[in-house]
């Protein structure tokens, strides 16, 4: 047999790096329907709930003495991130579901790249739709809600900054048990857990010897921080996380999540 | 160049890949033949980096998948399952690719052109029939222009055209220099457009021949006789030195022989024939002789072999006639 000559692409190569991998994912996600639908719903929820609690307050005429207008934006916040959980889970486990993610790692086989760029992509996309939409419900409360303290500086950074990364951290967290558990419906279910049942658990502990575990799950529920990073101090007693604190913890789970899915990504057989 | 050493994968106790070592070289078609199940999706995935062998090696040009810069411009695949999102128009699940690999994004316009997907390049692929999702398949694995090409039962799902339309691709890339290394579980379809022939049962390797030599040593051609007088025919056959061989329905078979020959042997001894004719075996049987002891899913479920099922470890294909191409474990 004659030894043919080999072939070489006419593109040239060059060394791949994390620039192409988030042009990539940025792609993906700006062409996908669910995109739309989850973070459209969102800005509805924060926008809709926002209103009409500020609505309800300022016709009630109640007084809300020293408490600013802000921290009733918590209720819409609270069920658009069942939205930023969807969207988390279904960045990831649904390339599992459809059998993309093969032809992902096979174009670009560095499974830390892979992470890095969907983690940055969709963190950055989270966190500016919802600061944007957290100014603009604070801006339409605080408007509304006379009787109400005027917010300080610190509170406008915690209701818009704050709540932006906080959600965005959130969705993170559900992307990483996205990758881990590749299954979309059951992560999905894992993170509304996740979100709601400390509080539901905490409610039937009654027995005097589980009070410590109830106070301590009363505090660092994800919508109790959620509360105390609105009002700068602990949402129930005065143990609990305040000020940024839930924005640091949520960030140390984040991480440690993510670290677990690259080391699952990087040894399981896709 | 592929390089596999050693290769196994195992699946808790079912060993799906076990020690294979061969080489696909540029320039011809390889073609990957074995019976379902035999591990040949297996070790494409593991050749891909997709699945971690147990033990052994994939190299590719000398290195690992993981440390090829943009592995889309040396190696395309395209894989047994659909590997797209049916969410994304099909211009969007290639440019995505693209894009991670630094191609052009006018290279999407052209290899959807290639495939003839211009018309629906930007419908969602979750609508495809199975053979326009084979063709976008195939656009993805050609984004690169890569110089490796692996192709998972390509012709699965595709109308008598389309598997033309493959066949004619497989060998324009193939005589450009690139390497094509292609699965099947069909001989007849191998037997048009490789060069090379890699056969695998139980994820052992059986046979690594080239086609011309795997079709001269198997296509054992012999004559097939039938008389009522059957006694007299088989007396006069041994008489001039030939070994007929019994076969179902009262015929006969003898190798070596031409129907003329025969002929006029049977006029000399007065003899009536009702059946004389030619017949040649096909690649298929010789196919289906070579795995036999090594298929794994049988069609009316009594006897599906263990792990360690029987005839695996035995040299295989034993049978006399091929027994020079094949290669022992
Ligand atoms: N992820 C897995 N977990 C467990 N067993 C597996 C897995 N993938 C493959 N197998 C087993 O390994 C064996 C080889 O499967 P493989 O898909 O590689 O065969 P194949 O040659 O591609 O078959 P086909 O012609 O049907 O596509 C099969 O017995 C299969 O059941
Ligand atoms: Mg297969």
């Amino acid at each position: 047999m004659t030894t043919p000559h080999s072939y070489v692409s006419p593109i040239p190569v060059r060394k791949a790096h994390l620039g192409d991998a988030l042009a990539s994912e940025w792609t993906k996600i700006r062409s996908l329907r669910s995109t739309m639908w989850t973070l459209g719903v969102m800005v509805l929820l924060m926008l809709g709930v926002g209103l009409a609690v500020a609505a309800i307050v300022s016709s009630s005429n109640a007084p809300t003495e020293n408490e600013s207008a802000l921290g009733l934006g918590f209720f819409g916040v609270l069920l658009g991130s069942i939205c930023v959980i969807t969207l988390g889970v279904l960045t990831i486990a649904s390339e599992y579901g459809t059998g993309m993610i093969r032809t992902t790692l096979t174009a670009c086989p560095s499974r830390a790249r892979v992470l890095t760029a969907k983690a940055i992509v969709f963190f950055l996309l989270v966190f500016t739709i919802t600061t944007v939409t957290a100014t603009l419900v604070g801006l339409a409360q605080v408007a509304m809600v006379d009787n109400a303290a005027e917010p300080t500086s610190g509170q406008w950074l915690r209701a818009t900054v704050g709540v932006g990364l906080f959600m965005a951290e959130l969705g993170l967290l559900a992307l990483a048990v996205g990758a881990v558990v590749r299954h979309s419906a059951g992560a999905i279910t894992i993170m509304i857990g996740v979100l709601l049942l400390p509080l539901v658990a905490a409610m039937f502990m009654f027995s005097e010897s589980l009070a410590k575990v109830q106070e301590w799950l009363l505090d660092y529920a994800i919508p109790s921080q959620l509360i105390a990073l609105y009002a700068g101090r602990s949402a129930m007693g005065q143990s609990g996380p305040s000020g940024w604190d839930p924005v640091w913890i949520l960030l140390v789970i984040t991480a440690a999540a993510g670290a677990g899915a690259y080391a699952l990504l990087n040894s399981r057989d896709v | 160049m592929i390089e596999l050493e050693g290769l196994t994968k195992r699946f808790g106790t079912k060993t799906a890949v076990d020690h294979l070592s061969f080489q696909v070289r540029p320039g011809v078609v390889t073609g990957f033949l074995g019976p379902n199940g035999a591990g040949k999706s297996t070790t494409m995935r593991m050749m891909l980096d997709l699945d971690n062998p147990t033990s052994g090696t994939v190299r590719i040009d000398g290195k690992h998948y993981r440390e090829l810069q943009e592995p889309l411009k040396y190696i395309g695949a395209l894989l047994d399952a659909k590997a797209m999102h049916g969410g994304r128009s099909a211009y969007n699940n290639l440019l995505c690719l693209a894009q991670s690999n630094r191609i052009p994004a006018s290279r999407v316009g052209e290899v959807l052109d290639l495939v003839g997907l211009t018309a629906v390049a930007r419908k969602k692929s979750k609508g495809f029939s199975l053979g326009m999702g084979q063709r976008l398949g195939i656009a993805s694995a050609l984004l690169g222009d890569p110089e490796i090409l692996m192709f998972d039962e390509p012709v699965n799902g595709l109308d008598p055209e389309g598997i033309h339309w493959i066949r004619n691709l497989m060998k324009a890339l193939a005589a450009e220099g690139r390497t094509i290394f292609v699965s099947s579980h069909l001989m007849s379809e191998m037997a048009l457009t490789a060069d090379h022939l890699i056969v695998i049962g139980q994820g052992k390797l059986l046979a690594d021949t080239s086609m011309a030599d795997f079709i001269q040593q198997n296509s054992r051609s012999y004559v097939r006789l039938r008389s009522p007088q059957r006694e007299q025919l088989l007396d006069a056959l041994h008489a001039n030195g030939f070994t007929p061989v019994e076969a179902g329905g009262g015929t006969l078979e003898v190798d070596g022989a031409t129907t003329e020959k025969l002929g006029e042997l049977a006029a000399e001894n007065g003899l009536v024939l009702h059946e004389l004719s030619a017949q040649r075996a096909s690649l298929e049987e010789a196919f289906m002789q070579m795995t036999a002891g090594a298929v794994e899913y049988h069609a009316h479920g009594t006897n599906v072999h263990g792990a360690d099922g029987q005839g695996v470890t035995a040299p295989p294909a034993a049978g006399p006639r091929w027994g020079d191409t094949t290669k022992g474990a």
